[in-house]
């Protein structure tokens, strides 16, 4: 197994990925494939890209030990990757910085993206205001609702969010509408995919510009740790910010690598997000993964406490690092989540997203039972204040 | 056996005409709605029928046939009861060819072996599955040369002439040319620009070609007919579908006024 040469020149990790698409988007996708060939081995775009990740994003984060959590729990010692500290508050804006120089290169007009939580669509509203371009941003109705914040910081930003209210009207949905303006706006549009899903290239594009998170852990860890970490965890919705993370330690094989689906109210109520723990293999979004679907093929609604983690599929490399038994995946539920959240907020003064809350759970579970020499480096994938209604929401608190 | 599909063409081309080629969603409203609907469009003169099978997720259909979708799920209508839908309306029509029109998730939830062996039973003709390009389609390939079923691809405006090339020599039945870049139902269809490209592959394939996407009314379907083997038109009854009234009366009325100009 060799990671460089993953995904294969058909897009595949093992039996996943590819390019389920319409006619007319297969030249569009392999355009792309050719544009992004060329600019990751040009010097300007990786000077430029890297110049934005040091002085617009503001990059390298940290690699903070959590000495109170790690004291709490009485094990091994945990440290966390902030990525809440960049630029927009995730590790969203890495893999848009990087896309959007892509969308220039190719001379691309006007910008499309689709989004959950909202953070990957601030952070495209975000690249595209700075850059002078045109964003759209589709979302789903339920999640305008629930993620009221981060849709005026996007209009704030000039973009235009557009509300789907087809399907579950949730982030799949919003996939659906993108790709379908995409492909009626092909000649002068540029669609950012925010997570490592979709046809190929995109989940090869967004883990290449998300794996700076695990280059640098890799870095930190030798002067913040002394050694590599023991155990790497993040949540996993698309999967971008755990495939950022776990990409530059696939070929090291004492690193253990867990992602974290969304449990939902529990896998055995079926009210969950965890295609890779309770779904089966099949083909949406461009892609072949595993997905939550019933016996008729059909994709099944998804239920979880952060709007981000709420999407049936996952990126196919995590699909094909769960069949190769590289990586683990387990699940935190709704109710584990938002404790999680609480406490690491309460005792490091760290609010993190409701989604990064389900590797913080996970975290909760596993540290206890490892040594005082080991350590977990977990990735704060966002920060939460864009939660903070949905929290006081389920508590019943007014604001 | 002769194809039925290629029957029809041979029958339409020798009298000089287009073939009606219209496209509902099966079970929408519902299943013995779908029936009467096919056997209505047969008699006032389609040539094909092209039946949608619904899905979650129907990422190329614009917003009249993801209605459609919708309604077809609420109702519970699978792939399984769609063939059994053809084996109804096969007791009474020999002659119709029926192509279903889809996505691959809900085909290959039931197995590209299966469903062939099932589809061939009960008569479906062709299948045309919109996210599956010739890259991504080597077992349902296979299956259907082995079956006989035919396999109807898309070539779009954004096609190469290499890649047109390729996708028609890997094609049988007819070829279906998009005649826009969009998504069902569009209103952009630009009948230059169609006569340029299908006039191109001509040159590669001898296969009927035909159009669809931006068809919906006798203006758009005449605009483009001269150079087609056939016109697809489907938004256009879903949407008469989904007013839920007097469906039969106005399908009926509609397939009628298409055919008219086709003639």
């Amino acid at each position: 197994m060799s990671k460089e040469l993953l995904p294969d020149k058909n897009g595949r990790f093992g039996v996943y990925g590819g390019r389920y698409v319409a006619e007319t988007l297969v030249p569009a996708l392999e355009e792309l494939s050719e544009q992004y060939e060329f600019i990751k081995k040009d010097k300007n775009f990786l000077k430029e890209f890297r110049d934005d990740l040091t002085h617009y994003v503001g990059r390298p984060s940290p690699l903070y030990f959590a000495k109170r959590w790690t004291e709490l729990l009485g094990g091994a010692k945990i440290f966390l990757k902030r990525e809440d500290l960049n630029h927009t508050g995730a590790h969203k804006i890495n893999n848009t910085v990087g896309q959007i120089l892509l969308a220039k290169h190719m001379g691309k007009k006007r910008i499309i993206a689709e989004t959950g939580a909202g953070q990957h669509g601030v952070a495209s509203a975000t690249v595209a205001a700075r850059h002078g371009l045109e964003c759209l941003v589709y979302m789903g109705e339920e999640d305008i609702q629930r993620q009221s914040l981060n849709v005026f910081r996007m209009k704030l930003l000039g973009a235009e969010v557009i509300g789907v209210s087809s399907g579950t009207s949730t982030l799949k949905d919003a996939m659906n509408e993108a790709m379908r303006d995409w492909v009626t706006n092909v000649d002068d549009t540029y669609y950012i995919i925010g997570s490592v899903a979709g046809p190929h290239p995109y989940p090869q594009i967004v883990r290449d510009f998300n794996a700076v998170v695990g280059e640098e852990v890799l870095e930190q860890s030798k002067t913040e740790i002394g050694q590599d970490p023991d155990v790497l965890v993040a949540c996993v919705g698309g999967g971008s910010n755990a495939m950022g993370l776990f990409y530059p330690f696939i070929e090291n094989k004492n690193v253990r690598l867990i992602g974290v689906e969304a449990g939902g109210l529990g896998l055995s109520s079926g009210k969950h997000a965890a295609p890779l723990n309770d779904g089966k293999e099949g083909v949406l979004h461009g892609m072949r993964t595993y997905l939550m679907q019933d016996d008729s093929g059909q994709i099944t609604e998804t239920h979880s406490v952060s709007a981000g983690l709420d999407y049936p599929g996952v990126g196919p490399e995590h699909a094909w690092l769960k069949d190769i038994g590289r990586a683990e995946y387990v699940t935190a539920d709704d109710e584990e989540a938002l404790e999680a959240f609480k406490e690491l907020t309460r005792i490091e003064g760290i609010m993190p997203a409701l989604e990064t809350a389900h590797g913080i759970a996970h975290v909760k579970k596993i540290a206890p039972s490892m040594s005082k020499e080991q350590s977990i480096v977990v990735n704060v994938s966002g920060r939460g204040d864009k939660d903070i209604n949905t929290v006081a929401d389920i508590e019943g608190i007014e604001l | 056996m002769t194809s039925r599909i290629k029957e029809t063409f041979s029958k339409v081309n020798a009298q000089d005409q287009t073939a009606l080629i219209t496209y509902i969603v099966s079970g929408d409203p519902d299943l013995d709605t779908t029936l009467k609907i096919m056997d209505t469009m047969v008699e006032e003169g389609a040539d094909i029928i092209e039946l949608g099978i619904p899905f979650s997720d129907p990422m190329a259909e614009g917003i009249s046939i993801q209605r459609g979708h919708e309604r077809a799920l609420k109702k519970g209508t699978s792939l399984k009861s769609a063939l059994d839908l053809v084996k109804k309306f096969r007791s009474t029509n020999s002659i119709t060819p029926i192509v279903f029109m889809g996505y691959m998730n809900t085909f290959e939830s039931m197995g590209a072996e299966r469903f062939m062996i099932e589809a061939v039973d009960v008569g479906v003709d062709g299948i045309l599955i919109v996210d599956m390009p010739p890259e991504e389609s080597s077992s349902f390939s296979e299956q259907a040369k082995k079956y006989d079923i035919d396999i109807i691809r898309l070539i779009a405006p954004t096609t190469s002439s290499e890649r047109a090339q390729k996708i028609s020599s890997q094609s049988s039945g007819y070829i279906y040319y998009i005649s826009v870049k969009g998504i069902t139902g569009a209103s952009n269809i630009d009948s230059d620009d169609v006569k340029d490209k299908v006039g191109i592959l001509r040159t590669y394939t001898d296969l009927p070609i035909a159009i669809g996407f931006g068809i919906k009314d006798s203006d758009s379907a005449s605009s483009v007919k001269d150079v087609a083997d056939g016109i697809v038109a489907g938004s256009v009854f879903v949407d008469l579908i989904g007013q839920g009234e007097d469906i039969i009366e106005k399908v009926a009325s509609k397939t009628k006024e298409l055919s008219k100009v086709l003639q």
